[in-house]
């Protein structure tokens, strides 16, 4: 059901006359799945849009807004976010210990400095709204709930892990917590993401029921000159889908710079390409950042539809554990490294006193016993044995077929021991 | 209830298979998409015939060859509708889509156009835009927006328009519907239907002419099926769509218009068997598909010469049936391929592989394979008949190893 787009948030500059808005409202019940864009009577001028832009960068309205509580956030809410940006630094941190110790192998890919975008956007969900990420997906699964042991331990490779085992640093994925992955290939996420947004409309929709769900893409500037990120930006304004795409824009595609392969690198521009809001905001700052996403995540509950937001960050190491990180100029990571979000969210707490030194060091003490207790439980766990080789593939183990003996292939009582021929 | 084919008193007059004769003014409109279907005409005495122009139907009871074909008893006789596969394809996706509010469909073009082929046609009116999802033109992106859905609780039908659009959502079939199961560790379900018409048609060109099941039969996790009669066109179908495994469902362009008495009864058939279509004691030929037809042709001659032809539809092309494959190779000890895949890393080319491995001390003779040759398929109409295997060489083939 589509509503004619209508840009009447605080996202949107002020300006009237550059509205990318339809004349005529459909009525609600309307069915009509589909864009009801026309374009403007007015021809724009192009130099003249760029510069009155009806998307502007987020710093400008935080500083407009004059709230009558001058604070972004109360003291647990603080807390909260400070425990969540200490856990997904503490776990990375770890694993990159185990990974030089040999307890995990293959790519693992850390989130080092980018807390900020994933505590800001994923505190703000219930359970039951969804996450997707990439390969760089530890913190995005532990800030959605995953607990730390079950993330450890599919790193370890254990039986443990959230995935069994089966999945690895690449795929974290939980049921319980709708964390839908964890994806090697970038680009491909989005598209299950879109999907899962799409039931989120259908329950509402077709199946009556009490739906507002929604559903959180994270992944890179590399993926922003990616096909399956254009055709899911398409998909999502056209059918008004209740999904956020954040774009964690870190500047560097393993060694390629954003700037030597993006023809027009401001990838928030991109959204009002599609008739959705583009945000662009200082991916460093968390409480930057939950502001956005307070305003994108109620635009979608409300059935408002897609948000393209930008968050300028940084990754502090390398592009994985493999990667030795030579290409980037050692400036570049000292002013990123300034404005580590952790250091900036302690400040302001303290500042702001909402919270003190005492009860910040308490929690990175509690954090620092969770991740050191995950590593024991990873540790402990066992490795999967032989017979979990062969479950899994099939939902239905029917699907290896019949074998010659007439009977199916998974009756054989060897398929449980993984030893069956199929 | 197999389609049979009659006509067999005309067999004599027509030992090649010359399909140009059954060129009929397509039934279905499509405009810019003109080709030339098989249209079949249903005789009063309901019986199902293929490319009857009057030429052809029987007219000479006393040639008629009783055994030419299998016959299943008729056991739906008097009860039992008859309609074309692409209206029991229809038939079976309405009849789950009512069943369950959670199956939908999504491709281009089957909301309001009803389909290329006219599968979905009326369901779109009937479920509504969003239930039947007009789709823009991006594959990958919406088949991975399918199995996103279906992750998270749908039951989505996809389509193709045509196979072939299919490799531009490879990366989607292969990672995530094949493999996301697994590496979820069991936790998320993927329990798509991916659909659409492939096989070589009527000089559609290289690219519309392709048959994608030798590309996707090694993806892990995914079930493949290859439907050739309406009966089995809505059975596959309706147990697609129940399976809870990603199946991908393969029609083929030109069999839509087969017309086949299909019981009135909820029925599904088993996605993992195949199909016995003629029992035979001589030789066993294996095939699927539009080649099934081409068997049967040739089927009809080998009779006439005294040959007893056991011929199977494999129907579900992953994972192989061995069990009703192993019991014909041990009974006939000697194996005929017939498909339309190429013949490198084709179906055909696994099956081989598979009997040779397990059946070896049964054959008398090598496991010969028919395929279509490793070209594009030609525009031309004389080109693109020699890519394909015509009844003919089935005979020449059937004749050679059972001498």
């Amino acid at each position: 059901m589509a509503t004619a787009f209508s840009a009447t948030l605080p996202l949107h500059g002020s300006s009237q006359e550059n509205r990318l808005c339809f004349p005529t409202r459909l009525p609600p019940s309307s069915s009509f799945l589909g864009s009801t864009r026309s374009l403007p009577v007015r021809r724009l001028n192009h130099a003249h849009a760029a510069r009155r832009s009806p998307v502007v960068a987020v710093q400008e309205i935080v500083k407009e807004k004059k709230p009558t509580n001058p604070l972004l956030i109360t003291k647990e809410e603080g807390l909260v976010l400070y425990e969540d940006m200490i856990l997904g630094r503490s776990f990375e941190d770890m694993c990159a210990q185990m990974y030089y110790r040999g307890k995990m192998f293959g790519f693992v890919h850390l989130y080092n400095g980018q807390e900020a975008v994933s505590t800001g956007f994923i505190k703000l969900l219930t359970k039951s709204d969804s996450v997707v990420s990439t390969y760089r997906d530890h913190v995005h699964a532990l800030s959605k709930g995953v607990s730390a042991r079950a993330v450890m331990s599919e790193l370890f490779g254990k039986v443990t892990g959230c995935c069994r085992g089966q999945g690895g640093s690449m795929h974290m994925f939980s049921k319980e917590h709708n964390m839908l992955g964890g994806f090697a290939f970038i680009g491909e996420g989005i598209p299950v993401a879109t999907g899962a947004a799409f039931t989120s409309k259908y329950k509402r929709e077709v199946l009556k029921q009490d739906c507002d769900d929604v559903t959180v893409a994270f992944f890179g500037d590399g993926t922003c000159n990616n096909g399956q990120f254009y055709e899911c930006l398409n998909m999502a304004a056209l059918y008004k889908l209740p999904i956020i795409f954040v774009v964690e824009n870190n500047l560097w595609a393993i060694g390629m710079s954003h700037l030597r392969s993006t023809s027009d690198p401001e990838i928030w521009k991109k959204g009002p390409a599609f008739g959705m809001p583009g945000v662009h905001v200082d991916g460093m700052d968390v409480l930057k950042v939950r502001e956005v996403a307070k305003e994108a995540v109620t635009r979608a509950r409300r059935g408002e539809g897609p948000t393209l937001v930008e968050c300028e960050t940084y990754r502090f190491r390398g592009h994985s554990l493999a990667d030795p990180d030579e290409l980037r100029d050692a400036a570049e990571k000292a002013k990123y490294a300034a404005r580590d979000p952790i250091t900036a969210l302690k400040k302001y707490l303290i500042e702001n006193k909402l919270a003190n030194e005492g009860e910040l060091k308490t929690i990175e003490k509690k954090i620092d016993d969770l991740v050191e207790e995950a590593v024991e439980f990873a540790d402990a766990s066992p490795q999967p044995g032989r017979s979990q080789l062969l479950e899994n593939v099939f939902a239905d183990p029917k699907g290896f077929g019949i074998g010659p003996d007439g009977r199916y292939r998974c009756e054989d009582p060897k398929f449980t021991e993984g030893t069956a021929q199929v | 209830m197999s389609a049979i084919i009659h006509g067999a008193g005309a067999a004599t007059a027509l030992t090649t298979f010359n399909s140009k004769k059954l060129v009929a003014p397509c039934r279905t409109n499509l405009p810019a998409r003109s080709k030339r279907c098989i249209v079949v005409a249903g005789s009063d005495d309901a019986s199902k015939s293929f490319g009857s122009s009057s030429v052809l139907s029987v007219r000479r009871p006393q040639k008629l060859i009783a055994n030419a074909v299998a016959t299943k008893t008729d056991t739906s006789a008097t009860t039992g509708h008859e309609l074309l596969l692409f209206e029991a394809l229809q038939e079976g996706l309405e009849e789950e889509m009512d069943r369950d509010p959670h199956v939908c469909v999504m491709g281009e073009d089957v909301g309001h156009y009803g389909g290329s082929y006219k599968v979905t046609k009326g369901l779109a009116d009937k479920f509504g835009d969003l239930r039947v999802l007009d789709t823009p033109i991006c594959e990958n992106a919406f088949t991975g927006m399918g199995i996103g859905a279906a992750m998270t609780g749908l039951r989505p039908v996809i389509e193709g328009m045509n196979m072939g659009f299919l490799l531009l959502a490879f990366n989607q079939i292969s990672n995530n519907c094949g493999m996301l199961h697994y590496t979820s560790g069991g936790q998320f379900t993927i329990p798509v239907v991916i659909r659409g018409p492939g096989g070589v048609g009527r000089q559609l060109g290289a690219e519309h002419s392709q048959r994608l099941e030798s590309y996707f039969q090694s993806i892990p996790g995914i079930q493949m099926v290859a439907c050739s009669t309406p009966y089995n066109a809505k059975g596959l179908m309706k147990a697609a769509i129940r399976s809870e495994n990603p199946v991908i469902l393969f029609e083929h362009v030109l069999l839509y218009n087969l017309k086949e008495k299909i019981p009135d009864d909820d029925y599904i058939c088993n996605l993992e068997e195949a199909e016995m279509v003629r029992p035979g004691e001589h030789i066993t030929i294996l095939t699927y598909s539009r080649m099934r037809y081409h068997v049967m042709q040739a089927a009809k001659t080998l009779v006439n010469k005294g040959y007893d032809p056991e011929v199977i539809d494999i129907r579900s092309l992953k994972p192989f049936d061995l069990y009703t494959i192993g019991n014909s190779v041990k009974k006939t000890h000697r194996v005929l391929i017939v498909e339309e895949c190429m013949r490198t890393g084709g179906i055909g080319a696994s099956l081989t592989a598979a009997i040779n491995e397990n059946f070896h001390d049964y054959l008398d003779a090598p496991v010969m394979c028919l395929s279509s040759q490793d070209v594009p398929t030609p525009y031309a109409g004389t080109l693109e008949e020699w890519t394909v295997v015509q009844p003919a060489q089935i005979v020449t083939a059937v004749e050679q190893l059972c001498q």
